[in-house]
């Protein structure tokens, strides 16, 4: 059997986007299980005898693991913060027309676009005088600036597919709106409640400008941490790397439970 | 009769079925995003009309009309790094999505099962890769002595590249890494714009012409279009919020070389810690974010309301 050419390009076109996608990806993960002295090496070696050394230091070091839990502790929080206060909104959104409704999207969606730091400066002095700097729950609160939106757009959306006749249904039985929204939208939305959670948990575990400005040592979250190695003249580089794989593992993992949505939770659904 | 009798029904007064129902299930994250979002956004537009310098407490915090205004709108500083800022954008933009809509006609073309459900999932890694952490791999690949980028440079005949301490080496730095990280968020979007095209139109198209250019530019692009306008106004949105990955990387440096406006922002509040002047930028970068969020939402959601 002969193989066209066509499909030839076709194959080696998407083996490059797979190398594409994935290879600082792997550099990070190979370099994480190198010596310090194959980091080093110039030019980089490819092959090398794995040590799982940086792995054991950075468990040891009780900075990295407090960070990662601080990082826990925070992403967990705001999420079912988000998914709380957001749910209920998003019912409103789908269900009712009413004045201003434009606006809130709006308000909604130019969250998604702000950059943090008009919002970090402001927050870093209002820390100061309510002496919430350096706890979690500041960043807790913060976070919930780009959560709410995320949040509200995906849960909106999944709530609008939901039949009205079964609403219809429940109303003829006497059922008021809470309980509409308790005993059918919500178990009927879940998908999207999830889908909307795994998105807040990423971007408030990936968030770096926030956690830098409004921490100090109690509450460092695992990039403030991560980033805190580059400085000194001999840099860690097995510890750094495998810290960096550490942090990125999990989003990652949680990324591809959702890839289907990625689109559409980047987007704030603005395309189809 | 039985009309009448639904409609009164439905007419009942049911708990929850007044006027401010809506309000009920809004005013939680309302009442919250007023708190964290609309609150501290007031109280940097009021310290951006005072002298408000931490580390000299002494001179106290008094209102000083638009001087931190005019300050800012006249300093060379602000103005180079929104145009370096611009400058980036347009570096990147195009190659991301050329490189994008390269990727998404390879996913869109039929066969390949297997490696193409691979493919597509492994686009999504870049995505969800910490930005700070992007910024660490940066720093470890575009190393002079031991990183991976001067091996694949040495391959081409190039000399080793002082990448980040020579300021053409760290500004290509940080858009490879831009490029690497947001390209397959490109992709995806033109992927779902080719899958729109219905079935029967590509194929009829398939069978008058061979030429992929013409199906490309004939049948294919009226839906690429609107996937490329948000392609566009996101990308600018988030290249004006850009900093974990650059600050990682390059605080900025060499010089002002990757000084992006959010990096040189932070500098001024929190290196210098001059929150009055800082805080008139962020205003006037408030601003410009929302006149971007204007136009996506003009443009793109047209069909919403």
């Amino acid at each position: 059997m002969r193989i066209s050419s066509g499909k030839l390009l076709h194959a080696l076109g998407l083996t490059a986007v797979v190398i594409f996608s994935l290879f600082p990806f792997f550099w990070m993960v190979s370099a994480s299980f190198k010596t310090q002295a194959d980091i080093l090496s110039s030019p980089p070696v490819w092959f090398f005898t794995p040590t799982l050394q940086n792995y054991a230091e950075i468990f040891a070091d009780t900075k990295v693991s407090g960070a990662i839990l601080n990082s826990l502790i925070v992403a967990t929080c705001s999420t079912l913060l988000a998914v709380t206060l957001g749910a209920p909104a998003a019912f409103a959104l789908a269900r009712y027309e009413f004045r201003g409704k434009s606006d809130l999207w709006f308000w909604f969606i130019s969250n998604r676009m702000i950059s943090p730091i008009v919002l970090a400066l402001p927050v870093y002095l209002l820390a100061i005088q309510t002496g919430l700097l350096d706890t979690h729950l500041v960043l807790i609160l913060i976070y919930l600036t780009f959560q709410l939106p995320i949040v509200v757009w995906i849960v909106t959306d999944q709530f609008k597919s939901i039949p009205p006749d079964l609403e219809q249904a429940a109303r003829l039985d006497g059922a008021d709106q809470f309980t509409i929204f308790r005993k059918i939208y919500l178990p009927l939305g879940a998908p999207g409640i999830a889908v909307s959670a795994i998105f807040s948990f990423i971007f408030s575990w990936n968030e770096l400008l926030y956690a830098l400005v409004l921490t100090r040592r109690a509450v460092q979250t695992a990039p403030v941490v991560a980033t805190s190695f580059m400085s000194g003249y001999e840099l860690p580089w097995g510890k750094i790397m495998a810290t960096g794989t550490v942090i990125v593992l999990p989003v990652t993992i949680f990324a591809l439970i959702v890839s289907r949505h990625m689109v559409r939770g980047l987007t704030m659904g603005a395309t189809k | 009769m039985s009309e009448a009798a639904t409609t009164a029904a439905r007419r009942k007064p049911n708990r929850g079925y007044g006027r401010w129902t809506p309000l009920w299930f809004l005013a939680p994250s309302v009442l919250t995003l007023l708190l964290i979002g609309i609150y501290p956004t007031l109280f940097a537009l009021v310290t951006s009309f005072r002298q408000y310098n931490i580390t000299r407490p002494r001179d106290g915090f008094p209102f000083v009309g638009f001087d931190n205004y005019v300050h800012v709108l006249t300093d060379s500083t602000f103005w180079s790094s929104l145009f370096l800022t611009a400058q980036f954008y347009v570096t990147v933009l195009p190659i991301q999505v050329v490189l994008g809509l390269a990727i998404a006609l390879l996913l869109h073309k039929p066969g390949m099962g297997l490696l193409k459900s691979l493919a597509r999932v492994t686009l999504v890694v870049p995505l969800a890769t910490t930005y700070a952490v992007v910024g660490l791999i940066g720093r470890l690949i575009f190393n002079r002595d031991f990183g991976v980028a001067n091996q694949f440079a040495g391959f081409l005949g190039l000399g080793p590249v002082d990448w980040l301490s020579t300021p053409n080496g760290a500004f290509a730095a940080i858009a490879i890494m831009d490029i690497w990280q947001w390209t397959p968020f490109c992709a995806l979007i033109f992927l779902a714009g080719l899958s729109m095209v219905p079935g029967e139109i590509e194929e009829a198209a398939r069978l008058e012409t061979s030429s992929k250019l013409a199906l490309l530019r004939y049948v294919q692009l009226p839906y690429l279009l609107p996937g490329l306008t948000a392609v566009m106004i996101l990308r600018s949105a988030d290249v004006l919020k850009l900093f974990d990955m650059v600050f990682v990387m390059t605080r900025g440096g060499p010089g002002s070389a990757t000084d992006l406006i959010s990096i040189y922002i932070q500098r001024v509040g929190f290196r210098i810690f001059d929150l009055g002047t800082a805080s008139a930028q962020a205003i006037l970068l408030l601003i410009l974010t929302i006149i971007i969020s204007r136009l996506y939402i003009r443009v793109l959601y047209r069909e919403v309301n």
